[in-house]
């Protein structure tokens, strides 16, 4: 077995150290090694978005960043989108305008919506678009996703 | 729009949130990747880097040497089937032909097709050990299209095959068409001496993928006792539960099919790829095991949906379709089972065809074996149907929509088939789309075209069971059998709510295992919200009966004068006595013992669906691409239960068929490897692609179904492609035969005709 690295790392607001191989991906130790599936895998070569994370408030496809890569990082992932059992607006627009059928791809799409409501709370439709192009969604052609995302844009608790 | 006064619904049309929604959009939800045993292993699966080769030998003894692994199995580790057909729901296949799938026996058919697996400690352990499998091969020339598999001289995939003719003989020779099927009615020859117009031309589509974000999975534990637990991502966890009774020849009890949360199926999701691997696996090293795909591996080794080779002819007297004569031609993949014949018999279903000769060719070529793909074989035939209808429209001077409301099949046509019409809302959707918003705009600007087509599926019935449990504070549990792909449990919560006469939050809905709860056939065919739908509807009359009889013993009377309404009892002649659903919920203990309803039926009443599209697009003439400016979809759905996942159904299918129109394909090499094996050069669509979906909602009620339910999920993906096809001649002057009208092929074209 290759050696294992021990890595450092904020989860989700909670600092926590972890063992993993040079060849794991982020993906990989969240998923395997800290239990955390939320996060998805999709294609495991960055196409599709399922495996979104925040990483210092960057999104990254998780299945391309190395776990070793997360020492001193901070990483936020679906898990802790919510704020206890207060959904995250955006996490109650996907449900009210029914933004998911399967909900695979969900998780990355709220995590890169966030990333995009955190920093320009105004985005308009044609910059959501542009904006979750790296996310790939089969079941809803979009639409539902682009309404939830701006109407999350619109809720108080964004703009402030 | 509704075409009739709907009953006075109170959950029905309502949009509530899901009962698994938070779980999804917090990420606990367990799709089949996710779960985690104790001493759970991990595996991996060679596959063959080869379209068509013999497999003359395999050596699994340096991989089975190699530290972590644990066990390997090839296809003389599964036993010997019968010939036996297994009807899986949407697609059927021979025992024998799903065991050599699974993993590769003489022969390898495909690239990526199963040859061995392995389980080791860790997932990189038998990756690495896969690869030491020494496998020798006979390459043999690979046969990748229809045309070429049909020529007489063409390489066999299985010699011992011959053609099933119309007439229900083999052929003499051998060959890759596994079937060829007919249609025939009226008099075509003289119908197209008659008339006044004829139009005839040649199509073709490329095999594509259903794309779901989820690689397939599957999670096995072979306990010594012959008992056999399997976790999946399955559209259907008794098809997986029988199909793998028939491959590991087990009796159906053995067997307990978990099914996990499914990251999309559109049809593709409802074979067997690694269950039954996993399962030898487990039995093998005797500890629990999971497989899961990759996205090359999904691409290459699950079913897509056929391509094919069509050729059409329509003739047209006085405005009215008088003949077609059709011949279909698709690629079933590696083993016979094309959706060729429902493509033959939904393409013309829209209109009264008199007369017509409808020939349906099921090929096998060196491809992954097809799966379902929403709809199955209709979108590829409607590509035909619908831009020779257009194409006739326009020789006619008449508006397209027009021309087939005028052509509009109604209650009591005949379809193809012979089978009549119930009533349908073909000819309610035709004038949906003629007044709507976007049909009544002009379309302006250079470059630019409007497309419409129009689009039928039968939808399936076939068997579901429910059993709803009355808790003494008067909420409902409601367990049921139907996988969740998309919101069926909230359409069937609310059904059941409806039913009762009760808050949808009252009802919870659990999708349970294959020990859990009665027989239902897989979610697809747009099958769930109305068959299982209707047994809701019965165990909630279950319920009901049980309580007015209850309510009787209470009030020592009659059950004749009970009646159950408005969600609670009331004696008919006693304006005193009544109680609520809840009150009588709480008294179960002194009425008879805990209450459950049951629910099971053949639902055998699908009301068909119909869609029109209508889609402005401009194409760039330097680039060739083709922007969908704008698109709308109307579709009779019966009755909308949830109108939002209704919504959803209509959009997402028409971006499906939108990625299939323009972009998506299997881009083949000659030696038979396919070159765009990945989301990057496999285009689908992304949200920057797209307009918003317009949708119209239909609803003429289907008369088989308590509710006026019809299925949803299917057919908008029909009209797309043929919607798009004629928005871009209509853009360009230029007709488009074959799919996709990718950039390249707008450039090669248009450039041709200068």
């Amino acid at each position: 077995m290759p050696r294992r690295t021990h890595i450092q790392t904020t989860l989700n607001g909670e600092e926590i150290d972890f063992l993993c191989e040079p060849r794991q991906s982020l993906l990989e130790v969240l998923r395997d090694e800290l239990g955390l599936t939320g996060t998805k895998e999709g294609c495991n070569n960055g196409n599709c978005g399922a495996c979104s994370v925040l990483m210092d408030g960057r999104v990254v496809n998780s299945c391309c960043v190395l776990g070793v890569e997360a020492e001193g990082a901070e990483v936020v992932t679906i898990e802790g989108v919510a704020d206890g059992d207060t959904l995250h607006p955006l996490q109650q627009c996907f449900l009210e305008e029914a933004a998911l059928q399967c909900g695979v791809c969900t998780p990355g799409f709220i995590v890169a919506a966030k990333a995009l409501l955190d920093s320009e709370p105004d985005a308009d439709e044609g910059r959501v678009r542009h904006w979750l192009a790296g996310n790939l969604c089969r079941c809803t052609g979009y639409d539902k996703i682009v309404r939830a995302v701006l109407k999350a844009s619109e809720m108080e608790e964004v703009s402030a | 729009m509704t075409t009739t006064e709907k009953p006075d619904y109170k959950v029905i049309g309502t949009r509530p949130i899901r009962p698994d929604g938070v779980e999804k959009v917090t990420g606990k939800a367990l799709y089949g990747a996710d779960i985690h045993l104790p001493d759970l292993v991990q595996g991996a699966v060679l596959r063959s880097p080869h379209a068509h080769a013999r497999i003359l030998s395999i050596d699994t003894s340096a991989a089975e040497a190699m530290p972590g692994v644990l066990a390997v199995v090839t296809h003389s580790d599964l036993p010997v089937v019968a010939d036996k057909v297994l009807d899986m729901g949407e697609g059927a296949s021979t025992a024998s032909d799903m065991s050599k799938n699974v993993l590769a026996a003489d022969k390898a058919l495909y690239r990526g097709h199963a040859v061995a697996g392995v389980a080791a400690t860790n997932v990189h352990d038998a990756l690495t050990a896969i690869e030491a499998i020494k496998v020798e091969y006979e390459v043999l020339p690979p046969v990748l299209n229809v045309q070429d598999a049909m020529r007489d001289d063409a390489p066999l995939l299985d010699a011992s095959r011959h053609t099933r003719t119309p007439t229900g003989e083999e052929s003499e020779n051998a060959s890759n068409v596994a079937a060829h099927n007919r249609f025939e009615g009226g008099d075509v020859e003289a119908a197209f001496a008659d008339a006044d117009i004829v139009v005839e031309r040649e199509f073709d589509t490329k095999m594509v993928h259903q794309g779901y974000i989820e690689p397939h999975n599957g999670t096995a534990n072979w306990n010594s006792d012959g008992t056999l637990t399997v976790w999946t991502s399955t559209q259907g966890a008794f098809a997986v539960r029988g199909a793998l009774a028939e491959l590991l020849q087990l009796p159906v009890s053995r067997i307990r099919v978990i099914p996990m949360e499914i990251g999309g199926g559109f049809g593709g999701k409802i074979g067997v790829y690694l269950e039954p691997v996993a399962a030898l696996l487990s039995r093998k090293c005797g500890r629990p095991v999971q497989l899961t795909m990759d996205r090359t591996d999904v691409f290459q080794a699950t079913g897509p949906t056929s391509g094919g080779h069509m050729r059409g002819k329509i003739a047209v007297k006085d405005g009215k379709i008088t003949a077609a004569e059709v011949s279909l031609a698709f690629e079933a993949g590696a083993f016979p089972g094309s959706p060729v014949m429902a493509g033959a018999m939904c393409m013309l279903s829209p209109y009264e065809v008199e007369n017509f000769k409808v020939d349906a060719y099921d090929v096998v070529v060196n491809k992954p074996k097809v799966a379902a793909y929403r709809a199955p074989g209709a979108p590829n035939a409607s590509f035909c149907v619908e831009q020779l209808i257009d194409e006739l429209a326009r020789e006619t001077g008449a508006d397209p929509l027009q021309f087939r409301l005028s052509n509009s099949a109604r209650e009591g046509t005949r379809m193809i088939t012979g089978v009549a019409h119930p009533r349908i809302g073909q000819e309610e959707t035709v004038q949906a789309a003629q007044a709507s918003d976007h049909y009544q705009s002009p379309i302006e600007g250079p470059n630019r075209g409007r497309g419409v087509a129009g689009g039928f599926w039968f939808n399936a019935g076939m068997q579901s069971s429910v059993v709803a449990s009355v808790n003494p504070d008067g909420t409902v549990n409601l367990i049921e059998g139907s996988t969740d792909i998309g919101g069926t449990r909230a359409a069937l919560a609310m059904q059941l709510a409806e039913t009762l006469g009760i808050e949808y939050d009252s009802v919870r809905p659990t999708v349970v295992d294959t020990d859990s709860v009665g027989h239902n056939d897989v979610t697809g065919g747009s099958r769930t919200a109305y068959a299982s739908g209707q047994a809701v509807y019965e165990a909630g009359l279950d319920i009901q009966q049980q309580m007015v009889a209850r309510a009787a013993q209470l009030w020592e009377c009659e059950a004749e004068d009970v009646e159950y309404a408005d969600g609670g009892l009331r004696h008919t002649s006693d304006s005193e006595k009544t109680m609520t659903f809840a009150e009588l919920a709480g008294k179960q203990m002194e009425t008879g013992g805990p209450l459950q309803g049951r629910g099971s039926v053949v639902a055998r009443s699908p009301g068909a669906a119909f869609g029109v599209h209508v889609v402005d697009v401009e194409v760039d003439p330097d680039t060739g691409k083709v922007d969908i400016l704008r698109y709308t979809i109307a579709q009779d759905v019966g009755t909308a239960v949830h109108p939002a996942y209704v919504e959803g159904q209509m959009q997402g299918g028409v971006v499906q068929g939108i990625g299939w129109a323009l972009n998506e394909e299997y881009y083949y090499g000659e030696d038979g490897r396919m070159e765009n094996a990945s989301f990057l050069d496999y285009r689908m669509p992304t949200s920057l692609d797209l307009p918003m979906i317009d949708t119209i909602i239909v609803e003429v009620p289907n008369p088989g179904h308590p509710f006026g339910v019809r299925g949803v999920g299917e057919v908008p993906i029909v009209p797309p492609l043929a919607a798009i096809a004629n928005a871009v001649h209509d853009a360009t002057g230029h007709r488009f035969t074959e799919l996709p009208i990718s950039p390249r092929r707008v450039v090669e074209e248009l450039h041709n005709l200068q």
